[in-house]
């Protein structure tokens, strides 16, 4: 049994226990309908070109825990931000940790999914916001049809939520193969103000795909900073389709570091529905080995005024993979606009490969649209520079990536995940530098 | 101090040090001279460890150690410094920031502990006043944006900072207005001692009013051709280098 026949009789079973009455019934079924129709993307799409799934869909994945897995904070407190107080909504296997977790109702709802979906008090709200803002690709099908448990946060007018929330979803590995779905659902209402951090972290080297949708909701002068920590190990891989929808006037960035998994897909999909939006897309992707990182971002500017900024460095050794593909796409009536994508690329080896594709689709005639690509290796000169003041060359070498990336780095709001970042990178480049730049 | 015995070199094939020797001891200042494409600032690169050049033949001691195997760093440790002629720009790095690195790097290199945060700031304080360069100007990306004068006060700074035994000037009077001249060559100036070199590499005899050679050596087509006081420098301001090349025929 292949793992889509697999999916499809999974769905069957997961589908008797939920309620046929209950209004997702046909969201579910028309997704699951829509995933078997498309199945898996394969490399004959133009947005899965450098990309293959054909070696992780040949594993034999669990598709729902067997058995709930308990594991030690202390084992897996090194990847929560210790050094400051947050909200934590925290999987293990796709399952609730409330042990792990601090979550809230009081005045901002820090919770669950599985409650948004099940209880009638959020019914409402699952009507109005639920798969509204996801694609109909195959893959956000398949999570829609999957649907269960994630992160649900509503911040309500007005209102800004105190601390950061952290996502955390840990894969236990005790399975030989897991796949997980995790669904996140964000509504940030007028003038509200959210930061959060998104981490997905397998605890040992068994194989792990990722399937995650996470939809946000921005209303009118919103601002939503969301930060995405992808540092996982040498078997796991992740699917990361984000889907942002921006009323006027808000403001949204998203921060993606990848710094290590098997593969990692990343879809961000920007839509901005109001005047004066404004949307940030930032990146660092540093990998080595084999390791395969893909960004494929799509910024839809609809209304008038609007800014869009992309920044994305990525820093390939060994034999590693990177691809970047930028969409930006600009309707007629979205006059006035901002839209600025950047896209620079250290290649450390001969053997790293990164294929980048900047697109602008222009149909307005009254903007301010640019991108610029680049390719390239450390400067020998500036290593020879640094090195002639007594730096060694990894450290020579780490003080240039760190520059490189640094213009992405600065623009971490959450001085404590800075440092951590700067650290993350210290570590990948083996070097004992503090990068108080 | 510095030993160079029968150096060559070549870049990509091509030969450009033609058998060159010269003798550096603790506490002199040799000024090195010569037109065009002679050679200075690839005898400055080989002396620093600049891998694109590729010593073919001869020997580099520093203290009678032979450097021409060490890495950059590695004679940066043994206390070579080169003053860029054109110093990289690096940005995203700051002059606090990487002055901070390279001084740790070499004590890390030494065995010692980072120099503590308090003593690291006095140091970069007094020698920024010693170069009258401005605080603001130490939290700028390296060299991003720096006039030529403010590139070349940096590179006298971090100097000042990193204190070597060997400094080689590859040119340092480029780009400087007289002010800045004045202002730099007061810095090596105070930065002299018994105890240390320095070599300059020069056009013009312009900076050696200012930082006075007890040697002059002149450069022509790879090997040193002549050497004399400080009276040589001024018959060059005067006269060219053709009369050099007559005497050679």
């Amino acid at each position: 049994m292949n793992l889509k026949e697999k999916l499809q009789s999974s769905y069957l079973a997961f589908e008797d226990h939920l309620q046929a009455d209950s209004p997702l019934h046909d969201v579910r079924t028309k997704a699951m309908k829509s995933f078997e129709d498309k199945g898996f993307p394969s490399k004959k799409e133009e947005a899965w070109k450098y990309t293959s799934l054909n070696a992780l869909l040949s594993k034999d994945y669990s598709i729902f825990p067997k058995n709930e897995t308990a594991i030690e904070f202390n084992d897996v407190k090194k990847y929560f931000l210790n050094d400051i107080d947050t909200y934590k909504v925290v999987f293990i296997d796709g399952v609730y940790s409330s042990f792990l977790s601090q979550i809230t109702h009081d005045v901002i709802d820090v919770c669950l999914m599985s409650s948004a979906l099940n209880k009638s008090k959020y019914s409402s709200i699952i009507e109005t916001y639920f798969n509204k803002a996801a694609n109909t690709d195959s893959l956000s099908c398949l999570n829609t049809a999957f649907a269960k448990e994630g992160a649900y946060i509503r911040i309500p007018k007005n209102k800004e939520a105190k601390k950061p929330i952290e996502i955390i979803n840990f894969a236990t590995g005790t399975e030989a193969a897991t796949m997980l779905q995790p669904r996140n659902l964000i509504i940030v209402e007028q003038n509200a103000h959210v930061q959060i951090i998104e981490r997905h972290q397998s605890l040992n080297n068994n194989p792990v795909l990722t399937n995650s949708v996470t939809e946000i909701f921005l209303e009118k002068r919103a601002n939503v900073d969301y930060y995405k920590i992808q540092n996982d190990t040498q078997n796991a891989s992740l699917i990361d389709s984000t889907f942002i929808q921006q009323q006027r006037e808000s403001i949204c960035s998203v921060h993606t570091f990848s710094f290590g998994g098997k593969l990692t897909r990343n879809n961000l999909s920007f839509k901005q529905l109001g005047e004066r939006c404004d949307s940030i897309l930032n990146g660092v992707t540093m990998i080595e080995d084999k390791q395969h990182v893909d960004h494929n971002t799509l910024v839809h500017h609809i209304a008038e005024n609007c800014e869009s900024h992309q920044d994305y460095k990525g820093i390939f050794d060994d034999s590693a993979t990177g691809v970047f593909n930028g969409k930006v796409y600009v309707e007629k009536q979205a006059q006035k606009l901002d839209a600025f994508q950047k896209n620079n690329n250290i290649l450390i080896s001969n053997k790293a490969t990164i294929n980048a594709k900047p697109q602008l689709e222009i149909f307005a005639d009254d903007v301010k649209c640019s991108h610029g690509c680049t390719i390239g290796q450390l400067d020998p000169d500036a290593m020879f520079y640094l090195r002639s003041r007594g730096i060694a060359d990894k450290e020579a070498r780490a003080l240039l990536i760190y520059a490189f990336a640094n213009t992405v780095l600065e623009s971490v709001k959450i001085p404590e995940l800075k440092e951590r970042i700067n650290k993350l990178i210290a570590n990948k480049m083996g070097v004992n530098l503090g990068f108080d730049l | 101090m510095l030993q160079i015995k029968d150096v060559y070199a070549s870049v990509e094939d091509k030969d450009i040090l033609k058998g060159i020797s010269l003798s550096v001891n603790a506490g002199e200042v040799h000024a090195i001279m010569g037109p065009n494409g002679a050679g200075k600032s690839t005898l400055a690169s080989i002396i620093a460890g600049k891998e694109e050049f590729e010593l073919t033949k001869g020997e580099i001691t520093i203290d009678g150690e032979d450097i021409t195997e060490l890495d950059a760093e590695e004679r940066a440790h043994k206390g070579v410094f080169l003053s860029f002629q054109y110093p990289v720009e690096i940005p995203g790095v700051s002059v606090t920031n990487f002055i901070k690195t390279a001084i740790n790097e070499n004590r890390k290199a030494k065995g010692l502990e980072d120099m503590p945060a308090s003593e690291m700031l006095k140091k970069i304080k007094e020698k920024a006043d010693l170069l009258e360069i401005d605080r603001k100007f130490l939290s700028r990306s390296l060299n991003v944006g720096f006039s030529g004068g403010e590139k070349k006060r940096n590179e006298i700074f971090q100097m000042a900072m990193l204190e070597p035994k060997l400094a080689i000037l590859d040119e340092t009077d480029s780009g400087l207005d007289i002010d800045a001249l004045k202002v730099v060559a007061n810095g090596v100036n105070k930065l002299k001692n018994k105890d240390n070199a320095v070599i300059v590499i020069t056009h013009y005899q312009r900076l050696l009013d200012y930082i006075v050679p007890d040697f002059v050596h002149v450069i022509m087509d790879g090997k040193i051709v002549k050497s004399g006081t400080k009276q040589l420098a001024y018959e060059l301001e005067e006269k060219g280098y053709d009369w050099i090349k007559e005497e050679l025929v």
